[in-house]
């Protein structure tokens, strides 16, 4: 029988770095899931998935027990995808300079394409998906897929990210409110 | 009670909202229950975001690629920092001191020596941290261009070769203090910026391609990412981690 979480965790600490295979075998596709959220790209999803298990193990001797290892996990790789996103962002700010607050999604998101039309007919509202959370800030895009995908309540999110419960709500909220703005013409296009 | 705002919908959608004054206004307003009808047709639809499956065989791979770097650390010419990182902005003064210690001009070297040696350290240690900053945004950002026609890319190739001499002093300091983990991933990065440099500065698709194989084939970006992590955790004191540490 694979020994649990707690078990496996105990082994690594006690110096058996074999033991961290369980670890990683047994969760690092839903890493995957959560890094290629942040990110929308198998490699540097990889990448992260990679980075994040390297950097859980070298802190392991930190984790406290208090919550589940995976959630302890999760609150590392996000950690971790939003350093990659941040830089990626800077960067792509110093080519371009974009509103801090990302008001130029609509206008992203209809170069996007697709026409109500076409959408109506192709039900390829999907497309559109990806592009609305890239426009997300790092902060934002963090803070909603944890709420939304991973199912971390605010409070959480706010000590995964290390800041108070007002700022990881406000995070969330903004997140809606632009991916709002940026789905709402489609959607009622697409149902009418 | 007045209407709800969209916060307060966000909250109940997520189940966030203990208030019952919620559920009883929401029970018996119309407008607040088609404001929800619409929020909750965006969120609901945000479900639909493709994630790749990963195949059964993913956890081992991942295994495989990590299992090497599990092994027990040598020690590290960087142990020991933990002063804010930008507490010297300095990859000039860091230059200038790996520049006398390599060449060993007395004058330098004596100007050198009026500083203690933790704090030579650190300059060389933050110097080193955004050095690497730089070059992994050259990359990221070439690896990310998906640009199907012809690109100019000089202005990269500019950046590159500014780091490319930075680089070698920082290689040839790691590999004096005896740092191997961190002067070969600084050999392979002034390979790839070498060629970057080297590369026509207009480039089609298939040149495009060839630099970015040549980028994600040695995974560089993520050893990249690896020795800036393990500076990084040295930067701050782990108790109150800021966003971006735990
Ligand atoms: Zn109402």
């Amino acid at each position: 029988m694979e020994p649990s979480d707690a078990t496996a965790v105990a082994q690594v600490r006690a110096g058996n770095p074999d033991a961290y295979r369980v670890l990683v075998e047994r969760h690092s596709r839903s890493v995957f899931r959560l890094a290629f959220r942040m990110t929308g790209n198998e490699q540097d999803a990889e990448d992260l998935v990679q980075e994040t298990f390297l950097r859980a193990y070298r802190q392991i001797g930190k984790f406290d027990g208090r919550a589940s290892f995976s959630t302890w996990l999760y609150r590392i790789a996000a950690n971790c995808s939003l350093d990659l996103i941040r830089v990626r962002k800077r960067r792509q700010e110093q080519q371009t300079p974009v509103n801090e607050e990302g008001e130029e999604l609509a206008g992203a998101v209809a170069a996007a394409d697709p026409t109500p039309d076409r959408l109506a007919f192709s039900g390829e509202l999907k497309e559109l998906l990806r592009p609305a959370i890239e426009h997300l800030s790092p902060m934002e895009r963090t803070a909603f897929v944890l709420r939304h995908y991973e199912g971390m309540c605010i409070e959480e999110i706010g000590r995964a990210l290390g800041v108070n419960t007002g700022a990881a709500k406000h995070s969330v909220f903004r997140a809606v409110q632009k991916l709002r703005r940026a789905l709402e013409p489609a959607l009622s296009s697409a149902s009418s | 009670m007045k209407h709800l705002n969209q916060d307060e919908l966000v909250l109940h959608y997520y189940g966030e909202h203990a208030d019952p004054a919620v559920a009883q206004h929401l029970a018996d307003c119309e407008d607040c229950r088609a404001h929800l009808e619409s929020l909750t047709r965006v969120l609901d639809a945000m479900d639909d975001l493709e994630v790749p499956e990963p195949s059964d065989a993913y956890g081992s791979r991942v295994w495989q690629r990590l299992a090497p770097e599990l092994a027990p650390s040598p020690a590290r010419w960087w142990a020991g920092w933990f002063a804010p990182r930008r507490l010297v902005a300095a990859a000039a003064m860091a230059a200038l001191l790996i520049g006398a210690f390599l060449a060993g001009k007395v004058s330098e070297r004596r100007q050198m020596a009026g500083l203690s040696a933790p704090v030579r350290e650190r300059i060389l240690l933050v110097a080193v941290g955004e050095h690497l900053d730089r070059s992994q945004m050259i990359l990221v950002e070439l690896v990310n261009n998906e640009s199907k026609g012809p690109v100019d890319i000089s202005e990269e190739q500019q950046r590159a070769e500014d780091l490319i001499g930075e680089n070698r002093l920082y290689r040839q300091a790691a590999l004096k203090s005896g740092d191997r983990a961190m002067s070969s991933v600084l050999d392979e990065l002034e390979r790839v910026l070498l060629d970057i440099a080297h590369s026509p500065s207009k480039l089609d698709a298939a040149g495009l391609e060839q630099i970015r194989k040549q980028i994600e084939g040695q995974g560089i970006l993520f050893k990249i990412r690896v020795v800036s992590a393990n500076l990084r955790e040295r930067e701050v004191p782990p108790a109150r981690g800021k966003a971006g540490t735990i």
